[in-house]
């Protein structure tokens, strides 16, 4: 799915992608106001990012990191500037066309996990596919296959207090690819999770990456973290900083095996 | 996502919170529990009030004597004895749209049969008096037009005074005493019950009246007390009593310009005062009720405006997820409407037996009309509706950025 570029460059070109370009930010601004103050969380940042990509995004807060995020998850739209979303302008969406994007092509993981609390783990997976009009027994189907890829099936009927942080934050990645979306954004995933279970959720991200050719993009504080994508991304001031693609790629399974095995299995 | 899928999650929502929720539908219950007790008890007024006017009999005015004024004290209305049997009879004869019409005239004595005996307040009338009354009679006959003539000494008792005078006995063709005259008693009136001011209809007993003007009362120059007179439809009621008020004041030879010496009236008129007297009562008392509603329908609004700010990040979550705003705007609109049609059904069991218990244990009527079920549970529904919209409404416009980081 390749589309071409339109012929109406501004300043700063967006150098045409080599690949299928799922995500393509042009010169985007975002300003909040915040009383009288305005706050520029954007000031022209532009990035492309193609299918089967796996990005992680970084920089100090403040740097419009998690505005982009945002925007890149049609949660927020630009004040000025273009979105293509494989391919479709979705800066001009309005809001219930950008919810069914969420629905259907965007799935989210929160630092906080932000699984419905009272809510068992099978329901907090349906919840996608209960707004996209599945029925309920394929939403069951779909939900108990998702729990089975990130290796909960045997705590489907667990309510959020009822599991451990990391497995909060898998249900919550089940809960994100139920609806087979064509990106996975996180923001800072590992941030309320240790060593090893962060490097879980990355062994996860990375296995879906690899098999499924899904689009990651993660935002992160931690170096250690983005060195498991395949392209780090560096903003400071609304703007992009740094673009690079990761030397030398870790690979989770790999650092788990290597791990001494943990004390409680995180249970 | 279907209406039945939203209202599963709106169940579940409700679920969490089991108390708030009943407690919120309670007001709600009270409210529409309160509408249809009340309307009942004034329906049930309305139902008796008009249940008796019928049975006083259909169409039926009262032509009453007027009134004299002797050494500057004024008697009152029927004091004068200036109506007689014959201006019955001439107003049967010539106002055509008169169905019946009888004299009345009253007396009360004792009754006596073997050792029992019995005050009754007796009534002469002539043989339509069972048409005029609508009173059938349930054992043995009514008085005939010949007993009217022959002022024959015959009586049709009430149901009470047959009981008190006759207990297990068949009165029809016994003689009973009444001032030392014997007289045979021809038949029994059906039961009645009580009117209107709680007297009960059935302690009297139907003579003819030439009987009771001669017999009992003696009297030389025959009066009565007043005229019962029909129309032959409701319609006809005003012009009869146009009629018989040019005819009596002719009779009477009333000049132009002088008041009358008799009074007619009318049932309908009476009918229609009751009635209206009933309406404000129902509307009074249904509108008490009605604030009540209105206040559990503020309780719900109060309610789902907390649960908003409280499920603001699982509202942020849902959006997030892919809920559209109006998806958000449905379910908390189905909790709200879940609330207010369950308290609402609730509420019209429990108005329902409460207005049964108040006539069951009050004695007084009431009459849980279709309508006010209807009207109760709409009104309860709307502002499911109403006060539910709102905190909804609210709901759905969250931002859900701003959402998913409330704490």
């Amino acid at each position: 799915m390749i589309e071409t570029v339109p012929q109406q460059h501004g300043e700063q070109p967006v150098k045409p992608a080599d690949g299928d370009t799922i995500i393509r930010v042009e010169r985007v601004y975002k300003t909040y106001r915040m009383g009288d103050i305005e706050v520029h969380a954007l000031r022209g940042a532009s990035l492309m990012v193609n299918r089967g990509e796996f990005v992680a995004i970084m920089g100090p807060s403040g740097s419009g990191k998690s505005t982009m995020m945002n925007i890149i998850g049609c949660l927020d739209r630009p004040t000025k500037g273009q979105y293509f979303l494989e391919g479709e302008d979705v800066s001009v969406f309005g809001k219930a066309e950008l919810a069914d994007i969420r629905n259907k092509r965007v799935g989210f993981v929160f630092q906080s996990f932000n699984l419905v609390p009272r809510t068992s783990a099978l329901e907090n997976v349906e919840l996608p596919l209960l707004y996209a009009g599945v029925s309920s027994k394929e939403r069951v189907r779909r939900a108990r296959e998702a729990l089975a890829t990130v290796g909960l099936s045997d705590r489907e009927k667990n309510m959020p207090n009822q599991l451990s942080g990391g497995q909060q934050q898998r249900v919550a990645i089940a809960r994100s690819l139920v609806n087979n979306p064509s990106i996975i954004l996180a923001d800072e995933p590992t941030g309320a999770l240790d060593t090893r279970t962060s490097v879980e959720v990355m062994e996860i991200f990375q296995r879906l990456n690899r098999e499924r050719n899904l689009t990651i993009i993660i935002v992160t504080h931690e170096h250690d973290i983005s060195q498991y994508a395949g392209r780090v991304v560096q903003f400071r001031d609304g703007r992009i900083r740094r673009d690079e693609p990761v030397e030398d790629r870790k690979d989770a399974a790999e650092v788990l095996a290597n791990m001494p095995s943990s004390e409680d299995d995180d249970e | 996502m279907n209406s039945f899928a939203i209202l599963k999650v709106a169940l579940r929502a409700l679920g969490r919170n089991k108390l708030r929720s009943a407690l919120t539908m309670l007001g709600i219950i009270i409210g529409v529990g309160a509408v249809i007790a009340m309307v009942s008890i004034g329906q049930g007024a309305q139902a008796m009030i008009e249940q008796q006017i019928n049975s006083m009999g259909s169409n039926v005015l009262y032509v009453m004597p007027g009134n004299i004024t002797t050494g500057g004290a004024s008697l009152g209305q029927g004091a004068a004895n200036t109506l007689t049997d014959e201006d019955v009879e001439a107003m049967r004869r010539e106002i055509p749209t008169i169905a019946a019409a009888s004299p009345v005239v009253r007396s009360q004595t004792q009754m006596v049969f073997g050792n029992q005996n019995w005050f009754v307040r007796i009534e002469g009338t002539n043989e339509f008096f069972p048409e005029l009354r609508n009173w059938t009679v349930d054992q043995g006959t009514f008085f005939t037009e010949g007993d009217v003539l022959s002022a024959a000494r015959v009586v049709v008792l009430g149901r009470t005074v047959a009981e008190r005078l006759f207990p297990g006995l068949d009165p029809i063709g016994q003689t009973i005493r009444v001032r030392n005259l014997a007289f045979r008693v021809v038949g029994v009136l059906a039961e009645k019950g009580q009117s209107m001011v709680g007297q009960d209809q059935d302690d009297t007993a139907v003579m003819p009246y030439t009987t009771v003007q001669k017999k009992l009362l003696g009297q030389v120059i025959p009066s009565v007390n007043q005229a019962m007179v029909s129309a032959v439809s409701q319609e006809a009621t005003v012009v009869v009593q146009r009629q018989i008020n040019e005819l009596l004041r002719q009779r009477h030879k009333i000049g132009p310009g002088e008041t009358d010496d008799f009074s007619v009236r009318n049932m309908s008129d009476v009918a229609a005062a009751s009635q209206q007297m009933t309406t404000i009562m129902t509307l009074l008392l249904g509108s008490i009720a009605a604030i009540s509603l209105i206040v559990g329908g503020i309780g719900i609004m109060n309610i789902m405006l907390v649960s908003v700010t409280e499920r603001t990040r699982e509202i942020g979550i849902r959006m997030a997820v892919g809920a559209r705003p109006s998806y958000i705007r449905l379910q908390f609109l189905a909790e709200s409407l879940v609330l207010s049609l369950t308290g609402g059904l609730i509420g019209v069991v429990i108005g329902g037996s409460l207005a049964a218990a108040i006539s069951g244990v009050l004695g007084f009527p009431t009459l849980v009309s279709a309508l006010s079920i209807t009207v109760s549970f709409a009104f309860a529904t709307c502002i499911g509706i109403f006060f539910g919209y709102y905190p909804a409404h609210k709901a759905a416009a969250l931002d859900p950025i701003e959402a998913l980081r409330y704490e």
